[in-house]
Formats: structure tokens, C-alpha cells, sequence
């Protein structure tokens, strides 16, 4: 216990021993990914595997950005209507699919045209958001009251305690949901449908609260990184790449263990800079190539991920160990 | 007035055309569902890998476009095998999320490695069939043989499906995969063939677009998510369903980006897609 406090307040303090600005970067981008891959894993876990976040993360993103740039609206009140909308569409997709058991290869591949419509929605609206080129926040990082208006902070060290906050704010969500007596459920359901169904649960309900909690925290997580990298592209937070990246990022991890996103999010962060920094832009592409030969492998030999593979290994060495002393 | 209905039809008659590519593309990837139970999500990266095939084989080999067409075909089938051998089988026991990921991480490898030997550049075959003008409409010939092509490839399959003893053992371990290694058929080389024949139909569908389009290694995404929400639509591993769910989402685009822009009709049609999955989830011809 006094363990993790001990990490936390390390970690929380590593900016200000004078990190650079890019690790710092890096460091933000992974927590930022972190929070949102554990708000993809909360119901991904429970046997809801979305290919759709990419239309939460596209909402978030858009919504704000095109708030501020087309009508003034500052991020302050563009965050909570796009948190509005993006319940509203989790509701609209996720009742119908829950009413009406849309599940596993079904649910994945409904929820893949639900990333890829927004994805076209955007690209299509290219007057008002700029197509395929993307938009960048109408700036106001010149004075200190507008900037505060507008979320835009030029201070990296601002953006990381903020984001460190909402990653902490994930992990929260994630035990809450996990000592919940909904997750018993779900898992039960996630199971056997019919059986829960036939003691009395309400299926819908159930799936449907979890799948909110998730869209929101995706789409937070979108207006987060719109405001932090000051520009969105509808290739970079929606379609069926981002799609994939995310549910990548939780597997690699281990998306049935609570820091499993996290260190997915970090792993899969470092790995495509490392690859990028180490084989350099001369051969284009090669550092993909690699990355999603990686990911292939990692599917195959190490299907719980990183920290569900460690957490086994562990179980297995005191259970061995509690074997010897009996 | 009259012009606006000339148009129009022209409109249906190339989403009819272009149906016929999408039902080639649906069939290919409903076959490997039916039987192996997986969704490859890289099935239209494999039709990329086959338009540069035709275009390396016939624009800088100088080989005949035919051979060129046959060698593409033959070269993603065996791509199919190769997939299904290294990638599938060791899977095969693990969780269906897993299953689909693990085509995802292709979609990306094949992706990538495209761009690393190929180059980003868009290519094109260089080879320009006419329009063809019937009672004042233009219709492309590339869209018609791709048309005829296709429905040729599908009866094909079907007879195939049918009439052979490949085929009906591959029918009758998509009904039901635990009894046939008892009645003597062996499910591992039932797969590889499979797999093998919907990585061919994926070539064919390659040689029917790279007349159509331009290359380049993201070309998938472009066939990828539609070639999903055709086979959902008309219920997976349902060849018929597809068949016609195909030609309802060609109609869609044509006609709806006739009307708006192109990405509209794309728009349209996902949505349509959306609001059938709530009427009928188990797709327009799948049963309860």
C-alpha cells in the first residue's frame, strides 16, 4: 500500500527534477493514451469489444475545437456538450445492440461503421473542419486570461499535472466499476447471457451504463488531446486506425489488470518512438512495418498482455511457493 | 427534367456495376467466416497486396496483363494460406477478440510494409478502357467486365461449393466443425484451402479494381470497412445475404453521391446499416 503512494508521489514529482521537454512529452502522451485506453478496457473487458472509440475520441475532439474556432465557444462549456453528444451516441448505438444481443463479431464490426461514419462525417464537412488536413484551435495562448478561457497552455508541466489527474481519475473509475456489484454481473453476463438474464438481470441496463462510462471518458480524453497537441486530424482521432490502436494498446498491456492499459499505453508509446528514433526516416516505413509485426507476435505468444502475463507468472511462483510450505 | 432523369439512372446502373466488385469482396471474406469463424479485418489489405502484384508484374515486368491478372490471383492465395498457417492457426483456441486482433495487427503490418517497399506514390496500371455510350448513358467498361468478372468468380464458387467434394466437405464443417474429423475429413487442410480460396477471390477482386483505380498502400481502408458492413448486413458467413447486401450499399453510394458528395453516400449507407442492425441484428437473411 504505502508502496504505490511512495510511485505515485515519484511519479508525480519526476517533471519538476527537470525532465526535457520532449520526454516530458512523451510522458503526457502516455498518460493521456493511458487514460483513455482504460476507459476503452472498462467495458472492453467485459466482453464488449468496441472498434467504435474512434468516433468518441473524434467527437471530443471535434466538438470542442469547432465550438471554439466557429461560434467562440469556449472549451469550458464545448467539453460538456461534447460529453452530451457522446452519451447520446453511446445510447444510440449501444440500446439497440444490448436490446437486441449484438455480440462479439457482430458488436465489433457495428461499432467499427460507428468510428468510420464519424470519421466520414468529418472528412465530408470539410468547409467547417478542414477535411483531411485537419484543424488547429484558434490560438489565444497570447494573453494569460484568454488562455485559460480557451484551455490552450503553452506550459507542458500545466498539461501533465492536468492530464496526471485524469489518468488517476481513470484508475478511480476502473476500481469503482471492478467492487462494483455491476461488474459481477457483466462478467456473468459477458459469460452466459441468457443465464444472466433468466436470474433476474437487466442486461441492457447493465451494459449500457458501463458502455457510457467508457464513451465519456474516451471522449474526454479527445477534447484533452485536441487542447494538449493545439491540432486534430479526422485520421488521428477517428476511423478504424485509432480504432485498433486503442484496443492494441489495452491488449498489450493487459486489459483484464488495472495498470494494464497504462503500461500498454506506455509500451506501445515508447516502442513506436524508439523504432522511429533508432531506424530514422531514410528507410519510410520500416519502423511501422516493424511495429506491426510486433503487434502481431505479441497477439500470439502473449495474449493476456505484458501485465497479465507478469501477474500470472507471479501467482504461480507464490502458489508454488505456498505448495512447499504445506 | 429529362436530363436529371438520364443521370440519375446512370447513377443506378454503375451502382449496380460496382456491386458486383463489392459481392466479390463480401464472398471472399463470408466463406473464411462461415467455415473458420474468423473476421479478417486485413481482407482488403490482401486486395491491395494484389493490385501491386498486376502493376509490378505488368508495368515493370512487362508481363501480359492476363498473366500478370492470373499470377495475382495465384500469388494472394497462397498470401491466404500463408496467413490462415502462421497467423490463424496458432490462435485458433484463443479468445474471438483475440482472433480479430490479430488480422488488425496484419491490416497494419501489411500497411506498412507496403509503404517500405513500394513507396507511397500512387500508381495506376496505365491501361484505359473506354466509356461505353448506351441511349445517351456512360458506363464504364472497366465497371462492366469487373461486373461480369465477379458474377463469373461467384458462380464459380458456388459450383465449386456445391458440386465438388472439396466443396461439400468445406459446406459441411462450416455446419458444424466438431463431427467431421469423425466422418474422415481433416479440418487443418479444410482451413489452408479455405483460406487459399478467399485469398484468390481477394486477388480477382485486386485485378477487377486495379482497372478501376489508383494504387497505394492505404488503398484498403477504402474497401475494408464497407466489404464489414456488407457481410453484417447480410448476416455473416451468409453468402446470399451478402450477395444482395452488396448490391443495396452500391446503390447507396452511387445514387447517394450523385445526389451529394461522395462521402455522403458513404455516410448514408453506414447509417442505413446502423438503423438495419436494429431492425434485423442477425442481418437481412440470417436466421434467429
Amino acid at each position: 500500500m504505502n508502496l504505490r503512494w511512495i510511485g505515485l508521489l515519484l511519479l508525480a514529482a519526476a517533471p519538476l527534477a527537470g525532465m526535457g521537454n520532449y520526454p516530458l512529452h512523451l510522458f503526457i502522451m502516455s498518460l493521456l493514451w493511458a487514460f483513455v485506453y482504460t476507459g476503452w478496457a472498462i467495458m472492453g473487458r467485459l466482453g464488449m469489444v468496441s472498434l467504435g472509440h474512434g468516433a468518441f475520441l473524434g467527437i471530443g475532439a471535434y466538438v470542442v475545437v469547432m465550438g471554439w474556432n466557429h461560434y467562440g465557444l469556449s472549451p469550458w462549456f464545448g467539453i460538456p456538450l461534447a460529453l452530451v453528444m457522446a452519451g447520446l451516441v453511446a445510447i444510440l448505438i449501444g440500446y439497440p445492440c444490448f436490446r437486441f444481443k449484438i455480440v462479439g463479431h457482430y458488436f465489433a464490426l457495428v461499432t467499427l461503421a460507428l468510428s468510420e461514419v464519424t470519421r466520414l462525417i468529418i472528412v465530408a464537412l470539410r468547409d467547417q473542419t478542414g477535411g483531411s488536413l485537419g484543424v488547429t484551435p484558434v490560438t489565444a495562448l497570447a494573453d494569460t486570461s484568454g488562455s485559460l478561457l480557451a484551455l490552450q497552455f503553452s506550459s507542458k508541466l500545466v498539461w501533465f499535472y492536468i492530464i496526471f489527474g485524469f489518468w488517476l481519475a481513470g484508475l478511480w473509475i476502473w476500481t469503482r466499476v471492478d467492487r462494483s456489484m455491476a461488474r459481477l454481473a457483466l462478467q456473468a453476463i459477458s459469460q452466459e447471457e441468457e443465464a444472466a438474464a433468466s436470474v433476474g438481470m437487466n442486461v441492457t441496463r447493465l451494459k449500457l451504463g458501463v458502455t457510457l462510462i467508457s464513451a465519456l471518458m474516451t471522449c474526454m480524453g479527445g477534447a484533452l488531446y485536441a487542447q494538449y497537441q493545439l491540432y486534430v486530424n479526422p485520421e488521428t482521432v477517428s476511423g478504424i486506425g485509432i480504432s485498433l490502436q486503442m484496443v492494441f494498446g489495452a491488449i498489450a498491456g493487459g486489459m483484464f489488470v488495472r495498470l494494464g492499459p497504462t503500461v500498454g499505453a506506455a509500451f506501445t508509446l515508447l516502442l513506436a518512438e524508439v523504432l522511429r528514433l533508432a531506424l530514422g526516416h531514410d528507410i519510410h516505413g520500416l519502423d511501422s512495418t516493424l511495429y506491426g509485426l510486433m503487434l502481431v507476435l505479441f497477439i500470439i505468444f502473449m495474449p493476456k498482455g505484458i501485465l497479465g502475463a507478469a501477474q500470472e507468472a507471479w501467482e504461480k511462483r507464490r502458489g508454488a511457493k505456498a505448495a512447499a510450505v504445506a | 427534367m429529362e436530363m436529371f432523369d438520364i443521370f440519375l439512372l446512370e447513377a443506378v446502373v454503375n451502382g449496380l456495376l460496382l456491386g458486383g466488385v463489392l459481392a466479390l469482396l463480401a464472398l471472399g471474406l463470408n466463406l473464411i467466416f462461415g467455415v473458420i469463424d474468423v473476421v479478417w479485418i486485413c481482407y482488403a489489405e490482401l486486395v491491395m497486396i494484389g493490385m501491386y502484384a498486376v502493376f509490378y508484374l505488368h508495368s515493370v515486368y512487362g508481363w501480359p496483363l492476363w498473366l500478370a491478372m492470373i499470377a495475382a490471383v495465384a500469388i494472394v492465395g497462397a498470401l491466404g494460406a500463408v496467413l490462415h498457417q502462421f497467423v490463424i492457426r496458432p490462435v485458433l483456441a484463443a479468445e474471438p477478440i483475440n482472433q480479430l486482433l490479430v488480422t488488425g495487427g496484419v491490416l497494419f503490418f501489411l500497411q506498412a510494409a507496403a509503404t517500405l517497399v513500394f513507396g507511397v506514390e500512387f500508381r495506376n496500371i496505365g491501361v484505359s478502357l473506354p466509356q461505353l455510350q448506351v441511349g445517351g448513358m456512360y458506363v464504364s467498361f472497366a465497371r462492366l467486365i469487373a461486373f461480369l468478372v465477379a458474377l463469373g468468380g461467384m458462380i464459380g464458387v458456388y459450383l465449386f461449393l456445391t458440386r465438388t467434394y472439396l466443396g461439400t466437405a468445406i459446406r459441411a464443417i462450416s455446419q458444424d466443425r466438431a463431427i467431421m474429423p469423425l466422418m474422415g475429413v481433416n479440418p487443418d487442410r479444410i482451413f489452408v484451402i479455405t483460406s487459399a480460396l478467399g485469398g484468390a477471390l481477394a486477388g480477382l477482386a485486386a485485378c477487377l479494381l486495379v482497372l478501376q483505380y489508383d494504387i497505394h498502400p492505404a488503398i484498403g481502408l477504402s474497401f475494408g470497412p464497407i466489404t464489414f458492413m456488407i457481410c453484417v448486413l447480410g448476416g455473416l458467413g451468409n453468402m446470399i445475404g451478402g450477395f444482395i447486401a452488396a448490391f443495396i450499399f452500391a446503390q447507396f453510394i452511387s445514387v447517394g453521391g450523385y445526389f451529394l458528395h461522395i462521402e455522403w453516400g458513404y455516410v448514408i449507407a453506414f447509417l442505413f446499416f446502423i438503423v438495419v442492425m436494429f431492425w434485423r441484428p442477425q442481418g437481412i437473411l440470417g436466421g434467429k
